[in-house]
């Protein structure tokens, strides 16, 4: 489409987010910064499958992990939140302006008749 | 105020609705006739769709072709499956961007309502990824991260 480049990313985030436990964890990591051992705690998973969620999030552009001497703390990624939210944008957008336009048309045909 | 409302159920599908101030006939021609669909099916500001093929009766095809005004453009494809005039229209599309999406089956109503329309396109994709990687938990999602945003949080 107009930016070709975005596209895998995009796909990867809906992809990624396309997961219940992954959205879970985005949302417990909207009120701040989180450890794997604090992430595992409240969804009663085992640290590696955190991890392996984790590591999709990652890949897909939506969080980014700092290192802090063995625990590497994960936290929200305003650039790949901000990718979600211009295509959502777009496409809601775009389905309203079709319907603004629909209903100036409705209005000729009404006058046409 | 918002006439649009967009919402998912289960874990499949995607319904939106729209009133329109006209009558369910005049509401449905311009669904399925070329000539109206080419004036407002267009998206964003600025796009244009050069070719629009609506074969209005079962099998019929679709097809429709976009140009954005950088240059470029994609284009969708599907048939239609069932039509009962002025009140609803069942159809199958995909996205050709240019590897084609899923197939969308799309049933679209149209009732009459304080004499004017109640659209409501009821959406169904083959699986609960799909919807999510087209739209569904990114708008559930949108909203947390719009929240979020509203508090400074990131």
């Amino acid at each position: 489409m107009k930016e070709p480049s975005q596209a895998p990313t995009l796909n990867a985030a809906f992809l990624a987010l396309s997961d219940p436990t992954r959205r879970a964890i985005l949302a417990r990591l909207s009120l701040g910064e989180a450890t794997v051992m604090q992430l595992a705690e409240p969804f009663e998973m085992t640290q590696p499958a955190v991890s392996r969620h984790l590591k999709v999030l990652e890949g897909a552009g939506l969080i980014t992990r700092r290192a802090e001497g063995t625990k590497r703390p994960c936290r929200l990624s305003k650039a790949g939140l901000d990718a979600v939210d211009q295509w959502l944008a777009m496409l809601r957008d775009a389905l309203s302006k079709n319907y603004d336009r629909l209903d100036q048309l409705l209005v000729t045909m009404k006058s046409e008749e | 105020m918002s006439k649009m409302t967009i919402k998912t159920e289960g874990d499949r599908f995607v319904v939106v609705t729209r009133r329109f101030a006209a009558k369910p006939e005049a509401v449905y021609r311009a669904h399925t006739e070329p000539t109206l669909i080419q004036k407002w099916m267009l998206g964003p500001e600025g796009w244009t769709m050069p070719v629009c093929i609506s074969e209005a009766r079962p099998g019929g095809k679709i097809r429709y072709e976009w140009t954005m005004p950088a240059g470029g453009g994609f284009y969708l494809t599907g048939e239609y499956l069932e039509l009962e005039p002025c009140s609803r229209i069942v159809h199958v599309e995909r996205m050709h961007l240019p590897d084609p999406t899923p197939d969308n089956h799309v049933e679209t109503r149209f009732e009459p309502d304080e004499g004017g329309t109640l659209m409501t396109m009821r959406m169904t994709l083959p699986d609960a990824e799909t919807r999510s990687r087209m739209l569904a938990s990114g708008m559930e999602y949108g909203m947390e991260a719009s929240y979020v945003r509203l508090d400074g949080m990131i």
